[in-house]
């Protein structure tokens, strides 16, 4: 395999051809923020939190997806792209609930971030997804990383459970035509609860639990539940 | 309205026949005839259609859901589609809206509680130089039917609604007439009055005679012809591209979603003269080796949609397309694909994304569209300007071309002038004349006042003031004053006009018709809109003009596709412009 030689942030380093930016970084000790990379997903570069200045290149670049190149000479945190970075995350702030996003939480803080940046703005909020017995959908906390989707659909499962309603800043995750959980094709493998980043996708017990339900009421819950299941 | 408990699948059967070997490309033309036959998409049908195309439910859902012209939800007998955006707002649109909403008894975006009418703020209808203009389904037709009408005043809004409004006439004109000899006549000029001018003399030269593929491509090159769609990239470059890459069946696709706020070329051009798109795909698609073209043409252009496939049925007659194209043994097929509602598609990859039926998500670039195109196979896609130029290019020959225009803009170029001019209209004109000459002399000169400002390039475009009169219309003038060329639009505002209004109705363009795939865009032409709002309300805060640069900067900085970075474009350049507009 080819090598590659590049400088980030000044340091030369030497990588196989392919590797993106993110991981040459990561090799010289460089940590570059992201919210939607997941090892385990496609990446789509959705978020362009990770964006860094690629000299000879007209717009910021995703460094979660783009390859280095010979002699590239990349820039990973100055005041441009700071900018965009700052800017990014006061607006997602803006619009979801990231009260439970513990990683988003230390971005906002480490971009110096105002937590009131855009006043009067439209915020998406939605109510609780309360429609079946394994986990709750909680989309005002949902950032649109895609990670639920994709792992119900190529990147793992083949469930095809769920997509998209709506486009642009109207965008949620949704089942076909509203349909709760268990009518659909869902097999409740739970995998995306797993790689949700912002407690959006809850396991029903942390849930009830958060919302002050001691641990014996929630066994009474399920039993009934299930009680009247079977005699559904 | 038909209601989902008593519905009735008959009807459905042949579109699912129909569709069903055709797989996931199917679903968008399988669902828009299912809605013309429903008059929106039932829940069982949407899942019928679903299983008989293979297609995940949910991924159904997703489409549905990503196109404006399709409707999960029953809507009125009749829909009423309002353009207010610049140059419709400059002739009374949101008078047109408001008596529409009074008519009918509905909000915005609403539908009367008898189900007699829903009533939509539509997106630019590329009818700029006729404007108000009002796009109308009828719903309660089988199938519905789709039409657009001009000049609407409110006094004749019960006619329009009744179907007989007035049909756009569009004035074309210019100092050349290379491209435009038959556009603008009021009616389609069929495949013979288009050969009687010497129509398909290229398709014979190159196709007919077996001329080599290589050698038409450096007829093009030697033209200079660049991409009229917005971003000037060389056209020979893109074909030699698809033409050696490695991978079969290769695609060509005619881009004929204009959707940029201010342009209307195109759509006078597919009206008035189909044939000439058609031979320059043609060329294009045996210079790449495609024995397949796909044209996909905007979702509301429907007396477009309805001609462009008039032409190509009299090409198949006449023996030019089919599988034995004149008589040589090459196949060459057209598929008429309509788009349903999406600004975005227009973007080459996410265009190619809705004719493989899903969402139009752009993709990430690289790979380009040469090697990984339709289908993930190598392919051309070119604007249907660029196009319209093919035909002369190879009968004329690149010598010819180069009589026109600049060194280095080569050829006629049409701009499609609008707004508060005596005579808005289609202009073709070489390269390299000045701005004050399209401006004065072509269209009449400014009226109701002096000139503030002329939008270049559409809602993704800059301003330029009265001290641009004399830069010339040229790829090189224009870069050198910051300004794009963009799609050719020239949008005229007088000195009467408030520019927060036009701001306010680029932003919420941008809004509307982001994808929502990359968080700059989804979430900043939304703030961004926000804030134009509170601007033109005239209740501005403090720190509102640093967000707008904020957002503006990291849209156009870290954006994925060209949407979000140029969606505050003309923000940014009002900004230098006129900073006292941003004052609270
Ligand atoms: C958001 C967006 C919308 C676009 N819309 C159109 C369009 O409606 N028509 C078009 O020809 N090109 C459009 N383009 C440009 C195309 O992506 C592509 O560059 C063009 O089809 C190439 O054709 P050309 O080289 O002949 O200009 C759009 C680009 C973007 C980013
Ligand atoms: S810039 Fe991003 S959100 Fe906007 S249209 Fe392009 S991909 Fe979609
Ligand atoms: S981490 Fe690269 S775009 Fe989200």
């Amino acid at each position: 395999m080819t090598n590659i030689h590049l400088t980030i942030d000044g340091k030369s380093i030497t990588v196989p051809a392919g590797t993106t930016i993110l991981k040459a970084a990561a090799q010289l000790g460089i940590s570059i923020p992201t919210i939607c990379y997941h090892e385990y997903c496609t990446a789509n570069g959705l978020c362009r939190m990770c964006v860094v200045e690629v000299e000879g290149m007209r717009l910021l670049q995703p460094a979660c997806l783009v390859p280095v190149a010979e002699g590239m000479k990349v820039q990973t945190r100055n005041a441009r792209v700071e900018r965009s970075r700052r800017t990014i995350v006061e607006m997602l702030n803006s619009a979801v609930d990231l009260s439970e996003a513990p990683e988003i939480q230390e971005q906002l803080a480490d971009y110096n971030a105002d937590p009131a940046r855009f006043p009067e703005a439209q915020r998406r909020e939605r109510p609780v997804i309360d429609d079946n017995p394994m986990y709750v959908r909680d989309y005002s906390k949902c950032i649109l990383c895609w990670r639920c989707v994709q792992v119900c659909a190529d990147d793992a499962q083949y469930t095809y459970a769920i997509n998209f309603d709506g486009r642009g800043f109207e965008t949620q995750i949704g089942t076909f035509y509203d349909k709760a959980m268990p009518e659909t094709t869902c097999v409740f493998c739970g995998q995306c609860v797993g790689v949700c980043p912002t407690g959006a996708l809850k396991p029903k017990r942390e849930w009830l639990l958060q919302e002050g339900k001691t641990p014996d009421e929630i066994m009474n819950m399920t039993r009934a539940q299930r009680r009247r299941r079977g005699r559904g | 309205m038909v209601r989902s408990d008593t519905l009735d699948l008959t009807p459905l059967r042949p579109i699912l026949e129909r569709y069903a070997p055709q797989g996931r490309p199917g679903l968008l033309p399988a669902l828009q005839e299912a809605q013309a036959l429903y008059g929106y998409l039932p829940e069982p049908v949407a899942a019928a259609i679903g299983q008989a195309l293979r297609v995940p439910l949910a991924d159904v859902h997703g489409v549905i859901d990503f196109y404006a012209l399709l409707y999960r939800e029953p809507v009125g007998r009749t829909i009423i589609r309002v353009c207010t955006d610049p140059a419709c707002w400059m002739r009374g649109a949101d008078e047109v809206l408001e008596a529409a909403c009074r008519r009918t008894g509905c909000g915005v975006n609403e539908t009367s509680a008898d189900g007699a009418y829903t009533v939509e703020r539509a997106p630019c209808l590329g009818l700029c130089n006729c404007a108000p203009a009002v796009n109308l389904t009828f719903n309660d037709t089988r199938p519905a039917k789709t039409v657009s009408f001009a000049h609407v005043e409110v006094s004749q809004l019960d006619r329009v609604l009744s179907g007989k409004g007035r049909p756009p006439e569009d004035y074309v004109g210019g100092d050349l007439c290379i491209v435009t000899p038959l556009a603008g006549r009021g009616r389609r000029m069929t495949l013979t009055e288009y050969q009687a001018v010497g129509g398909m003399q290229a398709l014979r030269r190159t196709l007919g005679e077996k001329m080599a593929p290589a050698e038409v491509i450096k007829l093009v090159n030697d033209a200079g012809l660049v991409g009229r769609g917005g971003a000037a990239f060389p056209t020979w470059i893109k074909w030699d591209g698809a033409a050696n890459a490695k991978g079969s069946p290769k695609y060509f696709v005619v881009n004929a979603d204009e959707s940029e706020p201010g342009t209307f070329k195109d759509r006078i051009l597919l009206e008035g003269d189909p044939c000439r798109i058609l031979e320059g795909a043609m060329v294009g698609a045996y210079a790449i080796g495609a024995h397949r073209i796909y044209f996909y043409i905007r979702g509301e252009y429907p007396t477009a949609l309805e001609r462009v496939k008039a032409a190509v049925d009299e090409c198949y007659a006449a023996g030019l397309l089919g599988p034995d194209v004149l008589g040589t043994g090459y196949a060459l097929d057209v598929e008429v694909r309509s788009g349903a509602g999406a600004y975005i598609c227009g973007e080459e990859t996410a265009l190619f994304e809705s004719i493989e039926g899903k969402r139009g998500f752009p993709r990430i670039k690289p790979p380009f569209p040469a090697t990984y195109g339709l289908f993930g196979k190598p392919t051309a896609i070119n604007n249907v300007e660029t196009l319209a130029k093919i035909p002369y290019i190879i009968t004329h020959g690149p010598e010819a071309f180069h009589r026109f225009g600049t060194e280095k803009s080569t050829g006629p170029k049409l701009f499609c002038v609008s707004g508060d001019v005596l005579r808005p209209g289609l202009y073709e004109v070489p390269f390299g004349v000045t701005i004050r000459h399209l401006i004065e002399n072509l269209a009449g000169g400014v009226v109701g006042g002096g000139l503030r400002a002329i939008l270049f390039g559409g809602a993704a475009g800059a301003f330029a003031t009265a001290e641009h009169l004399d830069v010339k219309l040229s790829f090189e003038d224009l870069r050198a004053v910051g300004l794009p060329l963009g799609s050719g639009v020239v949008m005229v505002f007088n000195d009467t006009r408030d520019m927060r209004q036009v701001l306010l109705r680029l932003g919420r363009f941008f809004a509307h018709e982001s994808c929502g795939k990359c968080y700059p865009c989804q979430l900043g032409t939304q703030r961004q809109y926000e804030i134009l709002e509170r601007l033109a309300r005239g209740q501005a805060l403090p720190g509102d003009k640093e967000r707008l640069l904020d957002v503006g900067w990291t849209m156009t900085d870290a954006s994925l596709c060209g949407l979000g970075q140029t969606a505050a474009g003309a923000v940014l350049s009002a900004m230098k412009l006129w900073p006292e507009l941003f004052e609270s």
